[in-house]
């Protein structure tokens, strides 16, 4: 039998000196974990149990941003009424994020930790080569079963989807992770996959997500999130959007514009051909949809998911035209 | 005889209250489902009791070079490493129509590996997590030979004919060469897969020669068959308990692999065993529905009067199993045509053996011809309603025979009415709400009334309860509360004062929960034992000198409420308690079967462990089946082609309902997997592997509630007692057939695209 060890932190610094040690995984709400430990993906030799350390679950939404506790829970942020008011694709993106069960146990920081759903990488038992469990197995899904797979950001080594939601808003506004006192643009904390795609985050042993903050902003105060999938609930994204805008005082021309991509990339996809297409030009449909196509430039399909080349720039444009028809 | 008036005859489908048969009375199994008190075959509690857990084959195609356990055995905890070289060796049971197996061992660990998921090891250990962790250290080696992945697949071929499915009248060829208008589809469905909420397991414990066994199960006594034949045991030394199943759908009707791990390791071990496959574990330790392929061909007038049906089906089977889905079965019944043919292969693949889910045959069935005919529909512009109509089968067109009963016409009727179906605009992409195409559509299902026997034991107690008695099982289909309420009907109490005992094989024998049989059976065993404890009831009452009625000289009394009392009401009034005190008596018993007259011990055997006695559908003047006509609305979004149904009226004709609460819930249950089946359903095969890579529920999508709109259900059934005793049909498997049709029709008329392919996903109308 496999046997790990559990600590549970009493202190931020007890936390990440534990968590420093080879083969020491962070445990939250354990959405994640012990789903990937039951697949025999994750092999921790120890589990630090970070639930019960004090103030990290914090919510504050004041005129500059939100900053957001890494253990505040999926459906506490997606339900707070600051974040639905200033943030609402934000919230959006929660709600619509995996199951009421699931939003109840997890952490943001965790959230931003997921997993890919990549089928190759959940089952060790039956395909060895993952480039992202064993660097240098291999990729077990170029030329399988493709038709979750991503379009855009791939490489030889590996085409995984990033599954989340919320960092797909995350993305779109510019938001911020705490690492303690290091902090990092959202954009810049997911890692392409590049030729080493076990390597996920800019994240160090030792170090620990303690926040996100989200600047405010006039578009991240009009925006939303689109969410496209095969069921219209407890499912990841066939394609996503989030999108935010501001316009201009005659409220038809575009100051600026919020795009990011979910379900079709390698990590939160943030469409700035997109943005800079449109931005200063007055909204209207065949523009937006004329620009949306912006959004896939240089995607690469594997067969089966072909479609998500099509399907992502619709979505992009949904999102655009409703976000611009809000109130 | 009965020296009682018999109520039961009476009364149409939606009659009756509560506590009778045709009452709305709620689950009475629900409060202990719903509080967790409902204690599940597994969730036994035993002393000693060890686990399983199997190790499967991660290639398709080859053979078992070698199995090093040396880690596993060592690992801590571990009690046995089972390989096909040290599992004890079993025989060959029969198969379900009870054919007498070949004379040959069977061992459920392979060495031939024919799929991917193939149990060929096992680990017993003292915990579960012990059993996990060993099991990971098992490591086996393979001679890997080229698979055959699916139909698709190139080495396919075309497969095995199967006569026994051909079916011919008429000049099918030639009349449709004449025909002035003619369509041809290819329909395609995949594998789909039972998915209940419950996993499949049990737990095995031998006593002696004698072996238990907590295991949901569909079918007890065709189980224990089977485990006895295994282990070379009398029938009557096994015992089959499973008082609550979490979802059957076809698939825990029969003894499967693990199963004979489990007895196997507890006899070899002398402790039982607890075996629970994985939910991964549940797409490959047993069959769902095959994939199939279809063309339906039909010769039509211009008026759309059908002239010709050829029909051509084709389902996968696995490597060293035969599985037939009965492709044609809708085919030939639904429509008259005086021309018809219909022919179906087999074709082997390296996969599990395909097994029953819901409506095996029919289901696939009517998604080739309920497609085919809306095409027609279009194609000589004729409503897709009025053409149903326009080829309605006045009797069955394949048996020559006249219905039983066939309330198909009414239920176009009733559901074209409540679902407004004459606001309907003919043009695909006429109707829309913003982005949102709305498509209407129509289709037609039917089940055939599969008919066997039961026996039931009902005996009054002295406290004035009844009770009731059967190897039968409730899967959530109702049985404890239709038998419960056929039993207070009967002899006269409140449903209340009625206790069901059902999943024990100790009980009075049952055939199997399949085939949308149980009802129909076991409400008349329970009407037939009722009764003759009624009447065992009142002739102690009439007869028994110490009883207040002696004196009365009646020649019959009234039970109704728990009490019994003369027809006038004049003379005593007695609770059931109070007679059995006065005569002494502390229990009546009766029990009631509905075997033929004269049946042997062997017939009774027979009938209970295999079903090769169910009475065919078309015995004797009659063709019998269920009815319904399905009318959805669809929207589709035409950028994302997402397609969310939004609407669903059905109309259905399941007959009498034995508790029109309970039959409306498992048509909803239909509805709402057919709409699963239509949407998203689909093992999806990795060619290189031969494996089902998306193995779990959050891969394999089944509905969520925000995919299922209101559903409108309206019972247009009329007692059929051509079909069984109470006058009931089949009520569990219709109604999901014709659901993935009407949908695919509503797509067509929302978006001008026929989609022939299911499931109907976003990338096919994007």
């Amino acid at each position: 039998m496999r046997d790990f060890s559990y600590v549970r932190a009493d202190t931020l610094d007890a936390a990440r000196q534990a968590s420093a040690l080879p083969g020491a995984m962070l445990l939250a709400g354990g959405t994640t974990l012990v789903d990937l430990a039951k697949c025999g993906v994750a092999e921790p030799d120890s589990l630090v149990d970070i639930t019960h350390l004090k103030g990290l679950d914090a919510i504050k939404v004041d005129g500059n941003g939100a900053m957001i506790g890494a253990l505040a829970k999926m459906s506490h942020v997606a339900d707070h009424a600051d974040i639905k008011s200033r943030f609402p694709a934000v919230s959006e993106a929660l709600w619509q994020a995996a199951s009421a069960q699931l939003r109840n146990m997890a952490t943001i920081g965790g959230n931003l930790m997921q997993r890919t759903r990549c089928p190759y990488f959940r089952d060790p038992a039956n395909f060895p080569a993952c480039n992202k469990r064993s660097p240098g197995s291999g990729c077990s899904a170029i030329g399988g079963v493709t038709r979750g797979h991503a379009v855009l950001g791939t490489s030889d080594a590996c085409i995984a989807t990033y599954p989340g939601d919320l960092a797909t808003a995350l993305v779109a506004f510019d938001a911020v992770v705490h690492l303690g006192e290091r902090q990092i643009a959202v954009d810049d904390f997911f890692l392409m996959p590049g030729a080493t795609p076990d390597r996920e985050h800019a994240i160090e042993p030792g170090e620990m997500i303690t926040a996100i903050s989200i600047p405010a902003s006039a578009s991240a105060r009009r925006s939303t999130y689109l969410k496209i999938r095969d069921r219209q609930s407890y499912e990841f994204a066939a394609a996503s959007a989030a999108v935010g805008i501001d316009f201009e005082d005659d409220g038809r021309t575009i100051r600026d514009l919020r795009v990011a991509l979910g379900g079709v990339a390698t990590k939160p996809w943030r469409a700035h051909a997109v943005e800079a297409a449109l931005k200063g030009k007055v909204l209207d449909e065949d523009s937006v949809r004329a620009a949306s196509l912006l959004a896939v430039e240089g995607a690469v399909d594997h067969g089966a998911n072909h479609y998500k080349i099509e399907l992502a720039p619709r979505v992009v444009a949904r999102a655009i035209l409703k976000t611009g028809a809000m109130a | 005889m009965t020296i009682h008036d018999p109520r039961t005859r009476h009364g149409d489908a939606s009659d009756g209250a509560m506590d009778q048969v045709g009452g709305r009375l709620s689950r009475v199994d629900g409060p202990a489902k719903m509080t967790g008190a409902a204690k599940y075959a597994v969730e036994q509690q035993l002393d000693g009791l060890t686990y399983g857990v199997l190790v499967e084959s991660t290639i398709a195609s080859g053979k078992v070079r070698s199995i090093d356990i040396s880690a596993a055995e060592a690992a801590p905890g571990v009690l046995k490493v089972l390989t096909p070289d040290t599992i004890m060796s079993l025989r060959t049971a029969s198969d379900w129509f009870g054919t007498p197996p070949p004379d040959k061992p069977y061992c459920p660990l392979a060495r031939d590996i024919t799929f991917s998921g193939q149990h060929v090891a096992a680990i017993i250990a003292e915990t579960f997590e012990q059993a996990v962790a060993a099991a990971a250290m098992v490591k086996v080696s393979y001679d890997e030979t080229p698979a055959i992945t699916d139909l698709s697949d190139g080495k396919a071929g075309d497969g095995i004919p199967i006569d026994a499915m051909t079916k011919e009248w008429g000049d099918a060829q030639g009349a449709f060469a004449a025909a002035p208008v003619r369509i041809c589809g290819a329909y395609n469905t995949p594998r789909e897969y039972q998915a209940p909420m419950e996993p499949h397991g049990l737990i095995a414990r031998w006593e002696g020669d004698k072996l238990t066994v907590w295991e949901p199960s569909q079918w007890l006594d065709g189980m224990a068959r089977t485990y006895a034949e295994w282990f070379g045991v009398p029938f009557e030394n096994v015992r089959l308990v499973s008082p609550y199943i979490g979802g059957g759908f076809g698939s825990k009707a029969l003894a499967l692999g693990h199963g004979a791990v489990a007895a196997a390791a507890a006899k070899m071990l002398g402790r039982p065993v607890r075996v629970v496959m994985t939910r991964p574990q549940t797409f490959t330790g047993y069959g769902g529905r095959a994939a199939t392929r279809q063309t339906v061909t039909i010769g039509a007038d211009t008026n759309g009067i059908i002239q010709s049906i050829v029909h051509r089906g084709v389902n996968e089977t696995s490597i060293d199993g035969m599985w037939v889905e009965p492709l044609g079965v809708v085919t030939s019944i639904m429509y008259a045509t005086p021309n018809f043919s219909s022919k179906q292969n087999v074709v082997r693949v390296n996969s599990v053996v395909p097994g029953a889910m819901r409506a095996p045959g029919e289901n696939p069935s009517a998604f080739g011809i309920e497609s085919a005919i809306d095409e027609l529909s279009y194609e000589v512009g004729i409503d897709p309603l009025e053409i149903r109509l326009r080829n309605y089968a006045e009797q069955d067109p394949e048996a020559k025979k006249a219905w039983s009963t066939r309330q198909l016409r009414e239920a176009f009727a009733a559901g074209a009415e409540r679902f407004g179906w004459a606001r309907r605009t003919p043009e695909p992409r006429s109707m829309r709400d913003g982005n949102q195409l709305i498509g209407w559509g129509v289709a037609a299902g039917t089940y055939p009334v599969r008919r066997a026997y039961g026996e039931a034991v009902v005996r009054i107690l002295a406290d004035g309860s009844v009770e009731v008695e059967s190897s039968s099982i409730d899967m959530g289909q109702g049985t404890y509360t239709i038998l419960a309420q056929t039993a207070a009907e009967t002899v006269g109490v409140p449903a209340d004062d009625v206790v069901v005992k059902l999943g024990d094989s100790r009980f009075p024998r049952a055939g199997v929960a399949g085939g949308s049989r149980l009802a129909g059976v076991m409400t008349g065993a329970v009407y037939k034992a009722a009764t003759s404890a009624l009447d065992q009831l009142i002739g102690l009452a009439i007869s028994d000198p110490r009883s207040p009625f002696h004196t009365l000289q009646a020649n019959t009394l009234v039970v109704a409420n728990g009490r019994i009392g003369s027809p006038r009401g004049d003379g005593p009034d007695l609770s059931i308690a109070e007679l059995l005190a006065s005569v002494g008596r502390d229990h009546i018993e009766a029990t009631g079967d509905t075997m033929p007259a004269n049946s042997t011990a062997e017939d009774r055997y027979k009938n209970y462990t295999t079903i090769a006695t169910s009475v065919p559908h078309t015995e004797g003047d009659y063709s019998r089946h269920s009815w319904c006509a399905h009318f959805i609305e669809v929207r589709v979004d035409e950028d994302f082609g997402t397609v969310r149904v939004s609407r669903v009226v059905s109309a259905l004709d399941s007959g009498r309902l034995y508790n029109p609460k309970l039959a409306e819930s498992q048509w909803k249950g239909g509805i709402i997997m057919g709409i699963g089946q239509a949407l998203l359903e689909e093992g999806i095969v990795d060619r290189r592997h031969g494996r089902i890579v998306n193995n779990n529920l959050g891969d394999y999508l089944v509905p969520t509630n925000a995919d299922i709109p209101d559903i409108d259900v309206i019972s247009v059934g009329i007692p059929d007692l051509h079909s069984s005793v109470l006058g009931g049909k089949g009520v569990g498997e219709l109604a999901i057939v014709g659901v993935a049709p009407a949908i695919a029709n509503a797509v067509f008329h929302a978006t001008g695209k026929r989609i022939r392919d299911l499931p109907i996903t976003l990338e096919k109308l994007i």
